[in-house]
Parts: C-alpha cells; structure tokens; sequence
C-alpha cells in the first residue's frame, strides 16, 4: 500500500498533472480571496471565500483524480496491482491518500494569503479554522467521489466531466430547496447536500453530524470502488 | 506446485473456460498452446488472481488463490499479455515499485541488479521507460516478474513483438529460469514450445486437448511431413511419379511458379523422412529439384493428429 502511494504522490510530480492542479487552485484561490474579502469588505469575513472555494473543487479537484484508475486501467498497470500482494482496500486508500496528500498541501499553500488579513484586518481565527477543517474534509468527500468514476472508465476525460458532474449535482442540490414547497423533500435535500452541511464550520462550529457526514460520504465512496473491481473481476 | 481443478468462466454467454484442469509440478516448465482466443489469457488471469472463475479451484504451492489470495500472489512472478510498465518512470524507479510492492526482503540493490543484468537491461536503467523500444519493454515486463524470486512465474505470450535474436534470448533466459522456478509459458507458436518446455498443454476452444510430455508432442508433429518442392520438369509426370512413389501420402500441385518449374506439395506417411528419396527419384528422372522447403505442422495439425491420436487409442482398450 505504501508503495503505491509513493508512486502515485511521485507521478503528480514527475507529470505535469500535478503543477496544473496547484497552479489553477493557487489561481482561483488567490483570485476569490482577493476579490470576496481583501476587495469586498472590510469586516475580514472570509465565509464568501470559501463558499466560493468549495464550490471552485467542482471543477479543481476531477483533475486530481481524473486519472488515478482510468490510467491504469488503458496502460493495462491495473493488472499488475492487482496481482501483487495487496488488498483492493489497500490500493483504493493509497491512491486516495496520494490525491489527498497534493490536495492538503496546496491548501496548505493558499493558507499564506490569510496573513493579509491579519496586517490589514481583525480575522475571526476560529472562523477560518473551521473553515479550513471543513474544507479539508469536503475535498476529502469530494476526491473519493472523483476515484469513484476514475474506476468506471478508462479514458481520463470521461472521468473528468463524470466527476464534475456529480460534484456539481451534490452542490446544486442545496439551491433546488429554495423552490421546493415539501418539506420532507427539503429536509431530504438537507441531507444530501454538501453545502447546508457546511454552514456550522463556516461560523467556527464543529457539528459531529457534519463532520460525519463528509467522512461517510468519502469512506461510501471508496467502499463502492473497491467493489467497482471486485465486480469486474467476477464479470 | 500449481493444481487447476475443473475451471469454467463465462463472458454472457460464451464459455471460455469450459472446465479444464490440469497440474504443474515443481521446477518444470509447461507450455501452455493454443491459438488466439482459446482461453490462455483467461487462465492465466485467473490463476494470477486478477480474474476469478465461476465454479473451480487455482492453487499455488498450496494455497487456493481466492482465499488466501495475498499468500498465493506472493509466490507468482507475472507478465501479463501487454506488460504492465509505469510510462513516467525509469526503469530502476519502476523495480523499485515493484520491489516495495511486493513487500521483497532480499537485499534490494543486490537483487535488482542481478536481475537487470540478467534480463540485459541494465544499460538502460536509467532511461524513461516511454523512451524505450517494444523489446526493451518487454524484457523490462519479464523483470519486473522476476522480482522478489517468486517460486512460480508467469509468462503471457512473452515473445510478440520482439526480433528474433530476441526472441531466442528470451527463451534460453526461460529455459535458464527453469532450473530453479517453476515456469507456465502461454504462446500459440509451437515451435516455441518445443525450444522451451517439459511438458505442453494445449487448450482449443476452452477445452484441454493434450497435456503431454514435449517429446511425444515431437513425434506427432513431425516437422518434415510436409514439403514444398519446386521442380523443372513436366508438371503431369511429374506428379504421376510422385503419386506412385512409396511412402508418399499425399500430392497435390499448386501450379507453375515460372516458365519451367512447378511446385507441389508433398505429405509423407507418418515417421518417414522422404526427403533423400524424393531427392534420388527425380534426379533419376532428369528433374531438376530446384527448391524444398519443409512446411512444418501449424496448430491445426497437431490438434487434428491429438485428436487422431487419442481416438485410436481409445478403440483397442474399447475393445477389451
């Protein structure tokens, strides 16, 4: 398992998969931070900036996973793992943690920009420490859904547009309950969607449900890709 | 070393494997033949664990591989049909991988190195293996099964593709590989076969036909039973006399190949080697023979004279 982490984490580099992922999220990050906070207000309330980052992982984080299996699988490397002596289970975490590794640390990087709060501004410090534990957990959620349809598919770009359109479904879901007049269908929205379960770390509050909830959506996720394989094999 | 037992896997509804089995003992090494679509990969994929069959058994040294399937895939080195090579890596990083991946206790430099120089690719250790050519590929995909030193090692058509010096380096590298491995060899070359292994099995439509020594393989598909001849002479005597000529089975013409020469085809009886008396006959006669060329037994023969063979051998033993 460790070695298979290894090398996925050393191909984001030794490709240019890697670069172009942390470039357009440093980007984009750098760009939303200036324009929701820095150009916007002057209260230093970063809650905009990350509503408008999570949703930013719609599109950023496919090109994370977009070729964690689907390469694999047209090269043919697939069945080389899986004839070694590994679990499903290990391959599924290590590819996963790799994707989360390069996802953490570039989050880590935009973190700088925060520093220009503190010189020009009064941040609210637990509001940007939930923030950044919600977001960590949300593209935790989000890059096992992408490992899911990388899976599915063996060209990368079919994985891609298949990942940002569940991603984009999971956001777009919270906005449909505003035009919903049932209420269990809006409570049932309310479970689904990734953005209501957001809002607690927004204000600095961890909610166990919530956290649990991005948890089990990445752990349901990585479940259904090993059986994914475990499928194909009985096919 | 390896047992096979009643094996069957379906795609919808094409059989592929339609309950085969069959063993392979300690440090020998099979051949596993039949032509493309027969059922070779699929049993080879099976037994490395990355299929699974529906009714059956695969067990190496022991272990079933789908209940222990961590264990069983420890003890096999496998190359699969298009070897299975990380393009953005170097040929010493991929080793590496591939040593961690198999949790390898040998001493890691010692034992890689041995094997590239072995399998001839240590000058190109550190080269992009996308930068490499199809025969340095594939000795890189044939190391990377010899890593660890696993007892049993697979082979998936491990010669397509590759020059015939190559080639031939490839299966005295096998052959060298048998005297301490257990090798299972799949190839629908027959020739191949009978350069490299103890023992053939061969499989046609998901079904084993033979499972033989190699040398009782030999003896059916005798190499000079079919001969092309090319001779300057005229074409009705010609075959007139050959028709009459004594242990000759079959003759057939396929017409003139230029102004004053023909070429027939010529089947002797089994276990005859007919060339020197073919050769003295028409030189009797004045005909020049121009050209022979021995066309040797495709598959198709040999399961036909198999088939053949086993058929006669069951009438006698009816008949008791």
């Amino acid at each position: 398992m460790l070695a298979i982490y290894k090398r996925e984490l050393r191909s984001y580099f030794t490709t240019p998969l890697g670069y172009i992922f942390m470039a357009i999220f440093l980007c984009l990050a750098g760009v939303l931070f200036s324009t929701a906070t820095l150009q916007a207000r002057a209260d230093s309330d970063v809650n905009y900036y990350f509503t408008y980052l999570l949703m930013s992982f719609v599109i950023v984080l496919p090109l994370l996973t977009m070729k964690l299996f689907s390469e694999e699988r047209k090269l043919r490397t697939e069945q080389l793992l899986l004839t070694s002596p590994v679990t499903l289970t290990g391959m599924v975490l290590a590819k996963f943690f790799a994707a989360y590794t390069v996802f953490a640390l570039t989050y880590g990087a935009s973190c700088f920009s925060f520093i220009a709060l503190y010189l020009y501004g009064t941040p609210n410090t637990a509001q940007l420490i939930g923030n950044s534990v919600g977001i960590l957990l949300l593209g935790g959620a989000c890059i096992a859904i992408g490992i899911f349809v990388s899976a599915l598919t063996e060209n990368q770009l079919i994985a891609a547009i298949g990942s940002m359109a569940i991603l984009f479904a999971f956001v777009m879901v919270g906005f449909l309950s505003d035009y919903i007049n049932s209420a269990l269908l809006r409570t049932v929205i309310g479970w689904i969607s990734i953005l209501s379960r957001y809002n607690g770390f927004g204000n600095g509050v961890f909610e166990f449900n919530s956290i649990l909830y991005y948890i089990s959506i990445a752990v349901v996720f990585l479940f259904a890709t090993v059986r994914v394989f475990e499928r194909r094999r009985w096919a | 070393m390896i047992q096979i037992e009643n094996l069957t896997k379906r795609y919808g509804a094409k059989t592929v494997l339609d309950n085969i089995s069959f063993h392979v003992n300690d440090g020998e090494i099979v051949g596993f033949l039949g032509p493309n679509g027969a059922g070779k990969t699929t049993t080879m994929n099976i037994l490395t664990g990355y299929l699974s069959a529906e009714t059956g058994s695969a067990r190496v040294g022991g272990i079933d591989i789908l209940d222990q399937p961590l264990e069983a895939k420890k003890k096999i080195g496998f190359l699969p049909e298009q070897p299975p090579l990380y393009l953005d890596m170097t040929v010493k990083e991929y080793l590496d991988f591939i040593y961690e991946l198999k949790h390898c206790t040998l001493n890691r430099e010692k034992h890689l190195d041995e094997i590239c120089s072995v399998i001839g690719i240590a000058d190109v250790q550190n080269r992009m293996i996308r930068n490499l050519s199809k025969g340095y590929r594939q000795r890189v995909g044939i190391a990377q099964a010899l890593v660890g030193n696993p007892p049993v090692i697979i082979f998936d058509e491990p010669t397509v593709g590759l020059d015939p010096k190559q080639i031939i380096e490839i299966r005295s590298l096998i052959k060298t590989l048998g005297k301490n491995h257990t090798v299972i060899l799949s190839t629908h070359i027959l020739p191949e076969v009978q350069a490299v292994c103890d023992r053939i099995v061969i499989i046609n439509h998901g079904k084993i036909v033979a499972n033989e020594k190699t040398e009782n393989i030999a003896n059916i598909v005798d190499g000079n039973r079919r001969l092309s001849l090319k001779i300057c002479g005229p074409e009705k005597e010609v075959l007139a006399m050959l028709r009459n000529m004594h242990g000759i089975a079959y003759v057939q013409s396929t017409g003139a190949t230029d102004k004053d020469s023909t070429t027939f085809l010529v089947e002797s009886d089994p276990g005859l080697d007919m060339r020197k008396p073919l050769f003295n006959a028409l030189a009797a006669k004045g005909w020049p023979l121009i050209g022979m060329e021995s066309m040797g037994a495709n598959l198709e023969d040999v399961f036909i004279a198999i088939v053949d063979k086993k058929e006669s051998a069951a009438r006698p033993t009816a008949k008791k």
